[in-house]
């Protein structure tokens, strides 16, 4: 197959790794991947503040690069949830309506690819580690992504998952982590606090976003946890 | 115009535009099939056995945990010296209780001055009763519940005020769940309802406190089941 | 920003450092999810329930006209007198018409978010009445001069040291800070108020159509005694909480009660038809309905938004709402707290001076997802946003955002951003965590990750 990897601009200023894992990822199952240059943003900071005008300009731009791809391949559930959910009740009622659908049914986020769409759940990768698992808001109740991360993970090497707890949103919220920063930080707080209780060594997540406000906390607070993506564990060996 | 049709022209007007239907996405108008039945209901709320012993066991299980005291009698004479037992611990100097089959002969067994509830009585009287003794028109195994209405159970005031509620009921009153109980209402009463109808399940209770569980916040403390 | 706005962000940044506070919320709510849960697994089939109840609701508001008029006429056959309000100074204006014309001076009261709302008990002690609610976390409330802190517990906040303290203060009468004493003080006052009082005023959870009764749900059998005694009535109710029959009670009383409360079933389900009949020997001699409006219409007429009149009050969505549980309650300022409130309060009361409560959620959606009526929150949420923009974009933002697409979109733009990035993060740690600082308002708290020293983008250009 010919894999269209979208990689959101957080991805590519702050986590690169998370990308290039991917590619190499889906290279070693014998995929082709292309990445267009541009564009880095599905458009859902403007979307998400209400700006759904300016968000239509950036998601044009995007359903343009991506109208020929066999399939989409996204580098984060909350981008995907963007992409694949939301698309097309942003353009409802206008010219690129039937565009955004057939794009948003070729979506897919990564972990989903692989697990749904390839039928893969080992990649004969190795990190012997306790780790906990985030799910992001998104990927979870926007895209329904709970089981795959979770096949994945079973059969890493090593890996040894404990859940937290309870099921809470980490507080990042896109733009809301900027907007209303002292109850993001003690949402963040909390989920931390949550982690810690399983005395995981890595908290795990296939949405960079979530991880860069918790990892953020992390090294303020200085507490004993470290932030990974799940394909930065996939790809090692 | 007055109040009403202001509302109710607001009302029409805005129902001109379809809703999306129950689900997620605009520009979905599917409209809902016919509305779910009582036997829908009855296929999604929690199961009860068929016989009258699962049902029985079903409500004794749940009295206790309401902390309702649920005795099942054999006969009239167990039913009468289960309230003699309750008025000698309690030391009733007086009931309150109405018209009915159980409750007269229940009344007569304690051989205590009675306050009617049928006719027009003094609430301050009533509030000095340390117990209302009334019938019922259903239990409902399901939650626990008993089912009284201002027609059978002596009005609105008898069920709630004393601090301690004794109900009489008969086995055949023993309903398996809530759609069981709101379809023998509209049987019952169908057309001619009484004003005030009411599902009780347990004693009076509250957790405002700390969510801590008192019972007896308002009404009351005590609420005593005997079935013959 | 408006002020409900500003003096929204005060507040929860007061609350969400109060690490006490935000342990007493977690562990009144973690005893509520426990019990929540197990009677929810009691059900042979929660989720084909939740549908039922989401398409009985969609039946009823979308045929509001019909149902509405069902039951007022089914009200009116057997006595009742039914009052129309399209705003809240109607509502109260009818109410103390009522009172006042019955020669009353004692009212009791039960529980009924609608008379917040209306800020019914301030007009009826300004007319002169004394108002005494009957609901033991509403007695504390008002005790204490506050406005209830969760539609289903209004005294979640406190503790029983500040309760007792209260009753010490203006009952003079607290043995000891046990909640069953406490109670039992509260039980002591209250039997007298409801002997006393002439007038009786309730809410109403569900408004049936075909048999022309209200049913109100209740724990402490408060509502049931403002019901029986008092010599008039009035039911004060949104006209959003019908449902079309006597039976969906049987599937609304268990939902409203597992996820409300995490019972089974409320203590006292009551269903009113009308004042006391003939051969009934108590009961209110008249029974008043009030049917209120107050902008309920204006959701109705928004098709999108219009399954936010679903709504059955039971609390679910503030009870999993992460930002519900680190703010509490009375940081939203208004009478509807959490996702519900965030959705509906711009309607009820000003879309530019309330929208602040549709943008202070992470959109989660853990609400949508816990909502016994399925109504779709989150994205309304999100629709009230577009919507506040589009009425009032505020310029500054319009402009960053209409600037984001070439940046975003470009080759060369994103690329000249990566390396100004990189050259600003240098500079950055002079400003860092300082107000001056950009991005203050991440740095206050967190640590920015470092911009990597070859982006993703730019590897992948190497490969080529």
């Amino acid at each position: 197959m010919t894999v269209t990897l979208f990689i959101p601009c957080f991805i590519d200023l702050f986590y690169p790794q998370v990308g290039v894992a991917m590619v190499r990822i889906l290279e070693r199952l014998g995929h082709r991947v292309v990445c267009p240059e541009a564009p880095a943003c599905c458009g859902q900071p403007a979307f998400n503040t209400g700006y759904w005008d300016e968000s239509r300009a950036v998601a044009e731009k995007v359903l343009e690069q991506l109208k020929d791809a066999e399939v989409v391949v996204i580098a984060s559930g909350s981008c995907g949830a963007m992409m694949k959910v939301f698309y097309p009740d942003l353009f409802v009622g206008t010219p690129h309506a039937p565009l955004a659908k057939a794009v948003a049914a070729k979506c897919y986020e990564f972990s989903q690819f692989l697990v749904d769409k390839l039928g893969v759940t080992d990649l004969g990768a190795r990190f012997p580690h306790k780790v906990t698992y985030h799910d992001g808001c998104h990927s979870l109740r926007e895209m329904q992504i709970h089981t795959a991360p979770r096949k994945l993970m079973a059969k890493v090497g090593g890996l040894e998952l404990v859940e937290m707890k309870q099921t809470v949103c980490c507080g990042f919220g896109g733009t809301f982590s900027a907007k209303f920063p002292a109850i993001s930080t003690a949402m963040g707080e909390v989920k931390c606090d949550l982690a810690l209780e399983t005395d995981a060594e890595y908290l795990v997540s296939i949405d960079s976003s979530c991880l860069m406000h918790l990892q953020g906390l992390i090294d303020r607070q200085g507490k004993k946890l470290k932030t990974i993506n799940l394909a930065e564990i996939l790809v090692q060996s | 115009m007055s109040e009403r049709e202001n509302i109710f022209t607001r009302i029409r007007e805005a129902l001109s535009v379809a809703a999306p239907g129950p689900g997620r996405h605009p520009g979905e108008t599917r409209k809902p099939a016919s509305l779910p039945t009582p036997a829908d209901h009855r296929r999604v709320l929690p199961a009860v056995g068929t016989s009258f012993e699962d049902r029985v066991a079903l409500f004794a299980k749940n009295s206790v945990e309401l902390r309702s005291d649920f005795k099942l009698c054999q006969d009239q004479l167990e039913l009468v010296t289960e309230l003699k037992k309750r008025r000698d611990a309690e030391g009733w100097t007086r009931v309150a209780s109405h018209k009915g089959p159980l409750t007269d002969a229940g009344c007569q067994a304690l051989s205590l001055p009675v306050l009617r509830t049928d006719a027009a009585f003094d609430k301050v009287e009533l509030e000095k009763c340390p117990v209302g003794i009334s019938e019922c028109d259903a239990l409902i195994a399901q939650t626990g519940s008993v089912l009284v209405t201002s027609r059978s159970a002596g009005g609105r005031a008898l069920s709630v005020l004393p601090p301690h509620h004794v109900v009489l009921a008969r086995r055949e009153q023993l309903l398996a769940d809530l759609p069981a109980a709101f379809e023998m209402l509209k049987k019952k009463y169908g057309g001619d309802y009484p004003s005030m109808i009411s599902f009780i399940t347990g004693p009076s209770r509250t957790g405002d406190i700390e969510r801590i569980l008192v019972l007896g916040a308002h009404g009351p403390k005590k609420l005593t089941i005997l079935c013959v | 920003m408006s002020t409900a706005a500003a003096q929204f962000r005060q507040d929860a940044r007061r609350l969400t450092a109060d690490l006490r506070h935000r342990q007493l919320i977690q562990t009144a709510l973690g005893k509520y999810e426990v019990k929540r849960d197990e009677n929810k697994a009691l059900f042979q089939d929660y989720e084909g329930a939740r549908q039922f109840a989401a398409e009985t609701k969609w039946e009823a508001i979308n045929h509001l006209d019909q149902y509405l008029d069902q039951f007022v006429r089914g009200l009116e056959a057997r006595g009742t007198k039914v009052h129309w309000a399209t705003t809240a100074q109607q509502a109260r204006d009818l109410i103390v018409g009522i009172v006042r014309g019955k020669n009353a001076r004692r009212i009791v009261k039960s529980k009924a978010m609608t008379a917040e709302e209306i800020h019914l008990n301030e007009a009826l002690e300004k007319a002169g009445f004394e108002v005494v609610e009957s609901d033991l976390g509403e007695f504390i409330v008002q005790l204490r001069n506050e406005p209830p802190y969760h539609i289903v517990f209004p005294a979640m906040h406190l503790s029983r040291g500040e309760i007792k303290d209260v009753f010490q203060k203006k009952l003079h009468d607290a043995p000891s800070d046990e909640p069953e004493e406490l109670t039992m003080v509260a039980r002591r006052v209250l039997r007298q108020k409801y002997l006393q009082a002439e007038v009786g005023i309730t809410g109403a959870n569900f408004a049936v159509a075909d048999t022309g009764m209200i049913s109100v749900t209740e724990n402490e059998g408060n509502a049931r005694l403002t019901a029986a005694l008092p010599k008039t009535m009035i039911t004060l109710l949104g006209i959003e909480k019908i449902v079309p029959r006597l039976e969906d009670l049987g599937l609304f009383l268990p939902m409203l009660a597992t996820v409300g409360a995490g019972q089974l079933i409320s203590g006292y389900n009551t269903m009113y038809g009308g004042p006391r009949q003939p051969g009934e020997a108590d009961g209110p001699d008249e029974f008043h309905v009030v049917l209120l409006d107050h902008n309920r219409t204006a959701i109705l007429a928004d098709a999108e938004q219009r399954d936010a009149l679903h709504c059955i009050r039971c609390g679910a969505c503030l009870n999993v709402c992460p930002i519900y549980r680190n703010v509490g309650g009375h940081t939203y300022g208004t009478t509807y707290p959490g996702p519900i409130g965030g959705v509906i309060t711009p309607h009820l009361r000003g879309l530019q001076e309330w929208k602040h409560l549709s943008y202070s959620s992470s959109l989660c959606g853990a609400c949508t997802e816990a909502c016994p009526v399925k109504i779709d929150l989150a994205h309304h949420l999100l629709q009230n946003r577009r919507n506040a923009t589009r009425q009032k974009p505020s310029g500054w933002q319009k402009f960053a955002f209409k600037l984001f697409a070439p940046v975003a979109n470009g080759r060369v733009m994103w690329m000249l951003v990566t390396k100004c990035g990189r050259i600003g993060q240098k500079l950055h740690p002079l400003l860092r965590g300082k107000p001056l600082d950009p991005a203050y308002c991440w740095t206050k708290t967190r640590d920015l990750p470092p911009i990597a020293p070859q982006s993703f983008k730019e590897w992948w250009r190497t490969r080529a």
